[in-house]
This record gives C-alpha cells, structure tokens and sequence, in this order.
C-alpha cells in the first residue's frame, strides 16, 4: 500500500511546480478560492474541536468549583441538592467496569471471527460473511436497546440466577438481588455492539499477513492452528490491541443501550449479577432533563471526564498502529 | 459521468419519498371514543406550547390534550412527561410554558420562577389529585397488606425476603415465597417519591430517617428506573419487584397493588373515592391564588387511603409572551373545570373537590 | 497458496501427531464457535424487531402521527417522527458532507506533511471517538443555553454533524489516496488549474468511493438518540419546519415508546425499529450496490 505522506508530498510538488506557472488569473482565482475554502473547512473541524474542550470546560468548573464533595472520590449525584454533592466515582467504576467485562467477551470472539473469515471460511461465502458481521454494526444502539429492555434482560435473569446458584464463590458472581438488568447484561450488550468494529480492524491486519509466511508455515508441515499461531498471531499482535482498544472507547461512550437496559443503583458494587449500577454515558442521559445550573455543569463534568478518558484509549490505539505503519 | 447521473436519481428517488411521506401524513388520527367530549363550551387558542412534567399526570394530561385538540383544531400541547424535577428546571431555564409537578416550588425554586416570569410570581394550581400505589409483582399472592413500618422496612431494605415474619404478621392467611424483595424506586427526581418518602418519614419515623426529597434517597439502596413508565415497565419484568406509582399506571397496566394501613389501622385498598376524604384534611398554605398545599398522611377516617399526591401545574402568574399565555389560560381553563375533572376518574386519578376546584377556577381567571 | 490447498497435499507427508491434530480440530471449532456466537445475537436482534415490527408496521404507521392519541390507544403512527428524522438527517448531511470532503480534499491534495494537516489528522481521529452524548451536551450549552435557541430539528442535526463530519473525512481521504497520481500528473501537464484537476479529475474518480462512505456516515447518525434527547424536544404532532419547534424523530419515537409500559406503545416501538432499520439497511444496500459500480472507475 503507498504511503499517505508520499503521495501527499507528490501531489504538493506537483502542484507547486504547476503553481509557479503561466495560469489565467481566473484559473488562480479559483484555484485560491479552492484552496482557502479546503483549508478552511480543515480549521473549522479544529474550531469545532476546541469549541467543545473549551465550552465543556467553560460550563464544568462553575459547578466543580459549587461542590462540596471531592469530584473524583464521592460516589453520589446530587448536584441539585444544597449544598450540591457529587462525585464519578461509581459512575467511572460502571463505565470502567462494562467496559472491560465487553471487551473481555468480544475480544476472543472477534479475533475468533477474524481468523474464521480469514482462514477457515470457504472462500466464495468469506466476504458474504463479513458482511452478515458487519450488519450488527449497522444497528443502531436504541434497537439494541429495545431488545435489550423487552427481550435479551428477561433472558439474563435466568442466566444470572444460574451464574448466582452455582458460582457465587467467585466474587463477581455473589451478592443478593440477581436480576436481568444488571452490568453483566449491560456488558454482554456492550460486547455485541464492539465485535464488528473488532473483527473488521482485526481481518484487515490478518489480510497483510505476508503470504510467503504463512506458505512457508505449511511447507514446514504445520497444521493450520499452527501457521496462525506462529506466521498470523505474531504478525498482527499490535493490530489486534489496537482494535481492542478502538472497541473499547466504543464501549465507554455508548449511551442509550446502557440507558434503557441498566436499572440505576447508587454505591460500588463488583457484584455484576445485582440489578442496576450506573455509566457516566448513561447518567447524562437519563439525568439531563432534571439538572439545573450546577446539575448541568456537573453532567458537563462528568461528560468531560468521558471524554478524556475516550480520547486517551483511542489515541493509544493510534499510536500502537502508527508504531507498524504497514497496518494502517 | 455516468455514475454522476444514477447518482442524481438514487437522490432523486429518497427526495421524492421523503416529500411523499410527508405530504402523505396525517395528523388526524379519527375514531378516538368521544364519550369524554366536553358539554360545555370550551375555549379555543390555537397554537403550540411545550410544557414537562411530572410523569405521574401523564395520563391524565395525555386525555385532555386529546380532547381539547379535538375541541380546537390547530391547537397543539406537547408535554413531556420528564419528572417534576425536570419540569420545573425546564420552566425555570423558560425552556417551556407550565411544569407539571407532584410538589409546588420551594424556598429556592420560588426566587427563580419569579425570575423566569419577568418578576411576577408563580403559582402552583392543583390540577390532578393520585392515589400512589404499592405496586408489586409476586405470583400467587394477591392483596398483599401492610402496615407502614412494614413498607418503611421493605423500602429501606432491612426486609430482604418476601417470607419475613413482619409481612407474615401484616398477611396471615397468604403464602408468601421464599423470594428475594427486590424494592424499585424512581431513578429521576420525581414528585411522587418526594411524596411517597414525605408519606413514609410521617408515618413510620423509627425506620425511615430520611428527609422528604425529590430524589431517593442513596442509602436506602434498591434500583432505579426512570419515570413512572420505566417503573412499571421494570416491575412487570422483576419477579418479586415492589414499587410506588400514581394510581392510573396500576389500573392500566393492571398490577397487583398493596392495601396499606391507615392512621386507623384499617387497610385499605387503593382507588380513586378512598383519597377524597383523606383530601379533606390538607390545607392551603399559598398565599392569594398561589395555593400550594399541605397533605395529612395520618388520616384517622375511615376507609381512607393514606398516601397521594397532588399535582400542580406550576404557571406564570404573568409574564409569558401573549400566545403562550392565552393557551395556558384556555388549556388550564378546560382541565379545571368539570368537563375536564370529569376526564380524571375514568383515567385512574381523583378530581378536585368542589370547593378546591372553584379555587383553581378563580386562580386561572386572574392569569394573564 | 490457499489453506485448503496445502492441506491437500499434506497428505502425502507422514502423518500429523495424534496431539498437534486434536490442538488443530480445538481451534477450528472454537473458531466456528465464534461466528455462531457472533450470528446468534444478530439472528436475534433481527428476528425479533422484524415479527414483533411487522405486526404494526403497515400504511397507518406511516402516514399517521401520534397526534391525539395517549399511549395506551391503538393505531397511530409514527410518521412525524420519520419526516423528522429524514429532515434532521438531510440537515446533518448538508453540513458535515461539504465540510467532510473539503477537509479531506485539504488533507490529501493540499496538506501534505504540514503541520496544520497532521494537527487536523490527529483530531479528525480525536473527533471519531466523541460519545455522542458528549456532542448532544456542547450543542445545548453552545446553541440552546449560551445563543439562547429553542428547540429544534437544526440543533440536533448540528449534533449529529460533529459526529457525522470525521467519518466522511476519512473516507473522503481513504478514496483520494486511492486515485492514481498519474491522472493528477495528466492533468496538469495539459496545463488545467489545480482547483479544476481535484474537482474534475480527481474527485469524480473517487466520487462513488466518497458516496458509499457518506451513505455509511448517514446510515450511523440515523440511529444516533442521545443529542436527540437533549435537543430537540418531543412532540406528537408532525412539524416539517425543521428550523423552528420541537420534531419528532425515529430514535427518540422509539426511546419514548419503548419506555411506555402499555403493550399498545411497545408494538410501536418494535414497528418503529423495524421502519428505521428498514432505512438503515437500504442506505447500506445503497452504499454496497455504489462500492461495486466504482472498481471500473478508479481502475
């Protein structure tokens, strides 16, 4: 694949080279108005950009400033109270929490489908069912939403009464009050929205594995397990975290399927059977209606914290694909 | 070039359809029951407002603005049943007309509401009297009783199983399971639990310690869902779930509802007529036509059921831009009057009465 | 060079251990197990949306409003929120598509390594990863509480159109890398400007690459409900002024919906997934169906 920047830089000498040349005035005319309106809609993006940070921050430290409570250590949210006391402590731990229980189940079964479109499908059905992987991409989170609240979360109620019955000696199993609208439901729906983003990134990197590796591989006698495991796996290591990574911070900011299938329950709790716990994503939406001046700053608090939090797993994901530019 | 042209008709074609739709649609919905359709003369301004609220009025709200749109034609409310909470910072920023809410302004909303109606003060105009309902989903067990200190124990989870001794003694002939109580409460601000919580604290101080608010208070724990829609719609989907909700949700969606005990001991089963006599000991306690009042949980009558609401639609006394207020004025004017109290029994809440209702009447005549 | 192939052949080479074998039939099932437990949810999803959908959704759905109807009646329909959606998506596109190329024109044809486009490079990928909520909340505290709008159609287009405006970037500069340099190089030598070359040349030649992205970036924002939720209000009634009042929308028809207890509200809100998915899937479709026209194209 040519690089980005060399054809970029071609481009420019070309253009530099036909600039300093004998154009029409009106040809220059135009070819100015091009190129300052190109420019310009590229430095409207980054005005829009800094207009968020700015507005975000412009509107949060009032209210941050308003709070009795230590914004990132106290686990209620009432900043509509006098005085007003909140703190993301527990909606962190839940947006951290479904998070990472979703990737922990979509990553495998991503990668899973990766190599099964990649190396074990039949060739003629391979791209039809990347495809079919790619349609759960293209519905949209209040449709999972809605299966979640009026289908899947009565389903998980049994699961996790089954997970309770039998496994409460593991920590994250126990606790009373097993119910369908729980974290684990929460993740488990989470994990479903990030797997096409996942196993979309991850066949990409499998496609420019070398194919003298893997014919190599074969020609050594290896089993197909083997060939991936030592010519496929190696190769797109860093494009797999990365991937991961990507569907995380799709994960920490998916709202409204959270919203609908989550019951809210104050407090930390690492028991993810138990109805209800709470997301950033999720609180904003389902307390914005109802916050005042202080209530709004606060949410634009919290939304900031999403915010950063997002912006510093993508960019690591950037930055692990940028280290082996042949990925990209 | 070529692929510029089928580009044009795929756009074409969306465009045509999505003017096809429009001009297909259809505002009127016909065939709705004229049965409530008004006897008297009702007054008309066209128009569209915007108004949030209290969820537990929704349906009440939904009926008239049904019938007062079939009255006028052009005439539009769009309410939105956010939660008191909601409703009231929505009309204090001026984002809508009138709020909806289950308790009037208080000490700190007044100021600002004063604020929003360009200095004129606002008032709290009763509208729709609740019953709340203990709302609950346990197979086999119908007419559940309980005392208040019961409820308060349920609520602030020191009862966890539906089987504990404190139910068994409030119901001694039922079978009660050996089932995880799993209380819910409104996740948002709501007047209805500022109420319910009013209700508990008054009645069954010893086991609820905490103070009469909008938002559940944290540490009584249990799970949140949004609105009274939410509410229910968890409740039918939690075995052993008990919650509270303004009667009319419980009669539609027919739920099991609890029959508490009142000051008396009696216990009572919820329904519109058993609120109207507790209705007679609550006061006013707004000064001229603001009249916010002040509810008596301990009702000692017989036959009543102790715990309700009032709902007020919180209005600008004055204030508003001219449009806005001759629809307030005319919409209110409907729903107070008896054409429009009228509506409320049949949807599942209690009227006015009389002699309140000729007070709201007044109220909204002095609005301009 | 294909798996299967090489297999074949194995089988004139000793055989495989006993152990190296059953590690190999392990992954191949745990690996089919994966797709199936990836399709499992879909099937689902779908299938449910589609029964349940299909029980309301017919004429009456959609050309007949919520107007005048509370939740627990039957018939409505959810026809303000389709125009609605329509609208505010159409508003979103008309935004962020001019914007989306531009910066994409810049970024390929213009930029090169300057410092400018690698900053703008860098936040386009920061700006794929705002949560959507996040965007609701700037619009309402930039265009509601700071300018002092009202509810509308608009402010929750100019939401989706952050959200929208990275994703048609980056197509835009995944196809114009794409074209062969040698048109460009053409071009020029017949002494046409370069404003002409990028607008004739080159970007007719990446046109349906740049369409099938747009498509898919519209396809995405049309399920987008939480700037919705906090911008545009609800209403029954169907407003088609896009710039003025609350609009009803699919997602937020269905958020509402779904949210209603009454099994009436619940049919509606299946039927009202089932329109929007409907669309979705279409425009998907659309965008496959212009993918596959474009191979001749860029050659």
């Amino acid at each position: 694949m040519t690089s980005e920047i060399d054809v970029g830089q071609r481009t420019d000498t070309a253009g530099n080279g036909r600039a300093g040349g004998r154009r029409m005035s009106t040809g220059r005319l135009g070819d100015q108005i091009f190129a300052h309106s190109a420019r310009g809609s590229g430095v409207v993006l980054l005005a829009i950009m800094a207009a968020i940070a700015v507005f975000l921050i412009w509107r949060a430290v009032p209210a941050l400033r308003a709070n009795e409570a230590n914004f990132l250590t106290e686990q209620e949210w009432n900043p509509n109270a006098t005085p007003p006391v909140f703190g993301i402590a527990q909606l962190a731990f839940g947006t951290l929490m479904s998070s990472f229980l979703a990737l922990l189940m979509a990553t495998p079964v991503a990668i899973g489908i990766a190599l099964f479109i990649s190396f074990y499908a039949p060739r003629r059905l391979a791209s039809g069912l990347g495809y079919l992987v790619d349609l759960l991409a293209a519905v949209p989170s209040i449709v999972y939403g809605l299966w979640g609240l009026h289908y899947f979360g009565t389903k998980m109620d049994d699961v996790g009464r089954f997970l309770n019955d039998y496994f409460s000696w593991i920590p994250l199993f126990g606790g009373d009050s097993v119910g369908g609208r729980s974290l684990l439901t929460a993740s488990v729906i989470l994990a479903i929205m990030i797997l096409p983003i996942i196993s979309s990134i991850t066949r990409e990197v499998f496609l420019q594995v070398p194919t003298a590796n893997v014919e190599a591989a074969l020609a050594l006698g290896a089993t197909r397990w083997e060939t991936i495991r030592m010519a496929v796996l190696p190769f797109g290591r860093s494009g797999m975290i990365s991937a991961a990574m990507l569907g995380l911070g799709r994960a920490l900011g998916e709202t409204i399927a959270v919203a609908m299938v989550l019951s809210t329950a104050s407090g930390i709790s690492i028991h993810i059977l138990k109805d209800g716990g709470n997301t950033i994503a999720a609180n904003i939406a389902n307390s914005f209606a109802e916050a005042g001046e202080t209530g709004r700053g606060a949410l634009i608090a919290s939304g900031l914290v999403l915010f950063v939090i997002t912006l510093i797993v993508n960019m690591g994901a950037r930055a692990i694909v940028a280290r082996r530019k042949e990925f990209v | 070039m070529k692929n510029g042209s089928r580009l044009a008709a795929l756009g074409g074609v969306v465009v045509a359809g999505a003017l096809a739709l429009s001009a297909c649609g259809s505002d009127n919905n016909a065939g709705t029951d004229a049965s409530n359709a008004p006897t008297g003369k009702v007054d008309c301004v066209k128009g569209t407002v915007n108004a949030a609220g209290a969820s537990s009025q929704k349906n009440a709200i939904e009926e008239w603005k049904k019938i007062y749109a079939q009255q006028c034609a052009g005439a539009t409310l769009n309410y939105n049943p956010a939660g008191s909470g909601a409703g009231i910072q929505a009309f204090l920023a001026g984002q809508v007309s009138f709020a909806g809410s289950d308790s009037a302004l208080d000490a700190e909303e007044a100021p600002k509401a004063q604020q929003r109606c360009q200095g004129n003060p606002a008032w709290n105009l009763p509208m729709v009297v609740g019953p709340v309902a203990v709302i609950y989903n346990l197979q086999g067990v119908d007419g559940l009783q309980l005392k208040p200190e019961t409820l308060a124990s349920i609520f602030a989870g020191k009862i966890k199983k539906w089987n504990d001794p404190a139910i068994a003694k409030d119901n001694p002939d039922a079978q009660l399971p050996d089932n995880d109580i799993k209380p819910i409460h409104r996740a948002d601000e709501s007047g209805t639990t500022e109420n319910f919580t009013d209700y508990l604290g008054n009645v069954a101080g010893d086991v609820w310690k905490w103070e009469a608010e909008k938002k559940w208070p944290t540490e009584a724990g249990g799970q949140g869902a949004p609105k009274s829609d939410g509410v229910v719609t968890v409740l039918k989907q939690t075995q052993g779930g008990i919650s509270y909700v303004e009667m009319s949700f419980a009669t539609k969606n027919s739920l099991q509802t609890a029959k508490i005990a009142n000051g008396a001991g009696e216990f009572v089963e919820v329904s519109e007529q058993s609120v109207g006599s507790a209705l007679d000991g609550a006061k006013i306690v707004g000064q001229g036509n603001d009249l916010a009042m002040e509810l008596d949980y301990n009702t000692k009558t017989a036959g009543a059921y102790p715990i309700f609401l009032v709902t007020y639609e919180v209005v600008c006394s004055k204030g508003l831009p001219a449009d806005q207020a001759q629809f307030v004025k005319a919409f209110l004017k409907y729903t107070a009057s008896e054409d429009g109290q009228k509506v409320l029994t049949e949807a599942g809440y209690a009227p006015l009465s009389d002699g309140l209702a000729t007070k709201v009447r007044a109220s909204i005549e002095a609005l301009s | 060079m294909s798996v299967k192939g090489a297999e074949l052949e194995l089988k004139s080479l000793p055989r495989v251990s006993a152990r190296r074998r059953m590690a190999d039939r392990t992954v191949q099932s745990l690996v089919y197990a994966a797709f199936v437990i990836a399709i499992i949810p879909l099937v689902s999803v779908l299938w449910m949306v589609v029964t349940r959908g299909m029980e309301r959704l017919d004429l009456d759905f959609l050309t007949f409003s919520m107007n005048g109807l509370s939740s627990s009646d039957e018939g409505g329909g959810a026809n303000h929120a389709i125009v609605g959606t329509l609208q505010q998506v159409g508003l979103t596109a008309v935004m962020a598509v001019p914007l989306g190329i531009l910066t994409g024109v810049y970024l390929v044809e213009y930029g090169g390594n300057s410092r400018l486009a690698r900053v703008i490079t860098f936040f386009v990928d920061v700006m794929t990863g705002i949560p959507s909520i996040v965007a609701g909340l700037f619009i309402l505290a930039f265009w509601l509480l700071a300018l002092g709008f009202e509810y509308s159609g608009f402010a929750g287009a100019l939401a989706l159109a952050i959200l929208m405006m990275p994703t048609v970037v980056r197509a835009t500069e995944e196809m114009l890398k794409l074209v062969p340099n040698d048109l460009r190089e053409a071009s020029y030598a017949l002494g046409v400007p370069r404003w002409r070359t990028i607008c004739f040349v080159v970007l007719p030649t990446a046109l349906t690459g740049i369409v099938t992205g747009v498509m898919l970036a519209v396809a995405r924002v049309m399920g987008e409900t939480a700037p919705l939720l906090l911008l545009v209000f609800i209403t029954d009634a169907i407003n088609s002024n896009p710039f003025e009042g609350p609009q009803g929308s699919l997602p937020t028809f269905i958020w509402y919906q779904a949210g209603d207890p009454n099994p009436q509200a619940i049919e509606r809100a299946w039927a009202a997934a089932l329109t929007l998915i409907l669309i979705i899937m279409l425009l998907n479709l659309g965008a496959r169906l212009l993918a596959r026209l474009r191979k001749p194209v860029s050659r």
